[in-house]
């Protein structure tokens, strides 16, 4: 699976929904995806792709990782693998 | 009814290993979170606590009560030793038999767990020391407690993560006041801060890497701290009979469930709690002059907590001040409400109101008098403790001057 299937797959799953059910556009809120929904979400992400996703609850809006759709975590999750592959070579 | 007073303040935190170092600390506005310092802290994302620094076990006692005593039950006896002290009590006979002990904690001994588990999984050894399980229970620190000072009666610890000490400091007060006992010691105690505990904690996402700051709209989170509180509550003829010295009276106690969410803090529920202990009081709204706030510094807690005071009591809200020392000691979880007692019994009795700290912008969701990073003297006659808890648990203690 590619990145984005993964990431359908895994915001499916966290959504209760058939992957079908979720597109690029969609944004965690129109799935459902509550607070405690979205830090269980970042959990998966990093654990599925080996990366450390920036996020503080308290301070949802000055992460650098965009949570807003779909896409904006697709694209978020390759700018932190292809940032942390070359920073932590070990893993 | 029985009156209930507190004859006697014990603790051990990141401020002080005293009620006079604590207040102390209180009244300049001192703040006891740093670096963290424990072994494999370079693998936390969350270094900063409230930690008990240069605390050396071996100091306090002897090498086969260490092999029983967890963190949480040494703090909590130190912090009654000293309560106890102060009260001038001494328990044997009748009065042993109808004082007991109710300890709040949320974690127990969690570095023994922690411990043992390094042991068995990461070092691979097949057998851990006989004591783990007597060590770690949640219990430990009140059966410890009990032991040392020859309680005999109604005994039991009471978890409720952050108003475990809260909790058992209500019931505490609800049996003296029902005649049931006529001493209690009570109050909590939280020893978190080892890798794992903290581990825990870093993965709800809500602690701050840098201060604890809250109702400031720059805050960021929530910071742990350490310790215990311990105090004496005495039937108030009986205190006075033998001439004790009052601390305060307590006069009334707020319990509420929200009944909604596991993790996110209730309006609703929060002011129920606060309403409840001013009517369990018997007081009005307007007699409140000093709040100690549950004040995490989370975005969550802070402005529900500032919401839920502005309904309870409407424009007097405006007039009391509210503050949280957590900006100072840190979160002791289980043991929170027992330290900040002490901001309590400091504004009642010595008419200082312990400020919070860290404090930088304005947030127009906490508009309330949070008594910003200077302590104030002022004279009031009613305090409030409150406590919300994970879970949607809530307890608030109402105190008054003597």
């Amino acid at each position: 699976m590619d990145i984005k299937d993964q990431v359908i797959a895994l915001i499916a799953e966290q959504a209760m929904l058939e992957v079908s059910d979720v597109s690029e556009t969609s944004t965690l809120e129109s799935l459902g995806i509550d607070s405690m929904g979205l830090v269980e979400s970042i959990f998966s992400i990093e654990e599925t792709f080996d990366i450390s996703v920036p996020f503080n609850a308290n301070k949802p809006d000055d992460s650098d990782f965009d949570l807003t759709s779909v896409a904006t975590i697709i694209s978020g999750i390759e700018t932190l693998i292809a940032q942390q592959k070359t920073e932590e070579p070990t893993g | 009814m029985k009156r209930v007073v507190i004859t006697g303040a014990g603790t051990i935190n990141a401020l002080g290993t005293s009620v006079a170092e604590t207040m102390e600390a209180m009244r300049e506005g001192r703040c006891g979170i740093g670096p963290l310092e424990f072994r494999d802290v370079e693998r936390l994302s969350i270094r900063i606590g409230g930690q008990v620094k240069g605390y050396d076990p071996e100091a306090q006692f002897n090498r086969q009560q260490i092999a029983l005593y967890d963190r949480f039950t040494q703090f909590t006896l130190l912090a009654a030793k000293e309560a106890i002290a102060q009260s001038g009590l001494i328990f044997s006979g009748e009065l042993a038999e109808i004082s007991g002990v109710v300890l709040g904690t949320a974690g127990g001994g969690v570095s023994t767990w922690d411990d043992n588990y390094r042991s068995v999984y990461e070092a691979g050894k097949n057998r851990v020391h006989p004591f783990v399980v007597p060590k770690l229970m949640n219990n430990a620190a009140t059966s410890h407690v009990s032991m040392e000072h020859n309680l005999k009666g109604p005994t039991f610890t009471v978890s409720t993560a952050c108003a475990s000490s809260n909790h058992a400091m209500a019931q505490a007060f609800s049996m003296v006041r029902s005649g049931m006992s006529k001493v209690m010691i009570t109050g909590g105690s939280e020893s978190m801060l080892c890798f794992g505990g903290v581990k825990a904690w870093e993965g709800l996402r809500v602690m701050s890497r840098d201060a604890c700051r809250p109702f400031s709209a720059n805050r960021n989170g929530m910071v742990q701290g350490e310790g215990a509180g311990v105090f004496v509550f005495e039937e108030y003829e009986h205190a006075r009979a033998r001439g004790a010295d009052i601390l305060a009276e307590m006069i009334g106690v707020g319990m509420s469930s929200d009944a909604a969410d596991i993790v996110m803090p209730s309006r609703r529920g929060a002011t129920r709690a606060i309403t409840g202990a001013l009517r369990d009081a018997g007081i009005a709204p307007d007699q409140v002059g000093y709040i100690n706030a549950h004040g995490t510094g989370t975005a969550a807690n802070d402005k529900t907590e500032s919401a839920a005071v502005a309904d309870a009591f409407g424009a007097h809200a405006d007039d009391l001040m509210i503050s949280s020392t957590k900006s100072m000691h840190g979160h002791l979880i289980g043991g929170t409400g027992a330290v900040e007692l002490l901001a309590c019994i400091m504004a009642l009795r010595d008419g200082i109101i312990a400020p919070t700290i860290g404090y930088e912008e304005p947030d127009p969701e906490c508009a309330l008098d949070v008594v910003p990073n200077v302590a104030r003297e002022a004279n009031i006659d009613v305090a409030l403790n409150n406590a919300f808890a994970f879970g949607g648990l809530n307890a608030v203690l109402a105190l008054r001057k003597i």
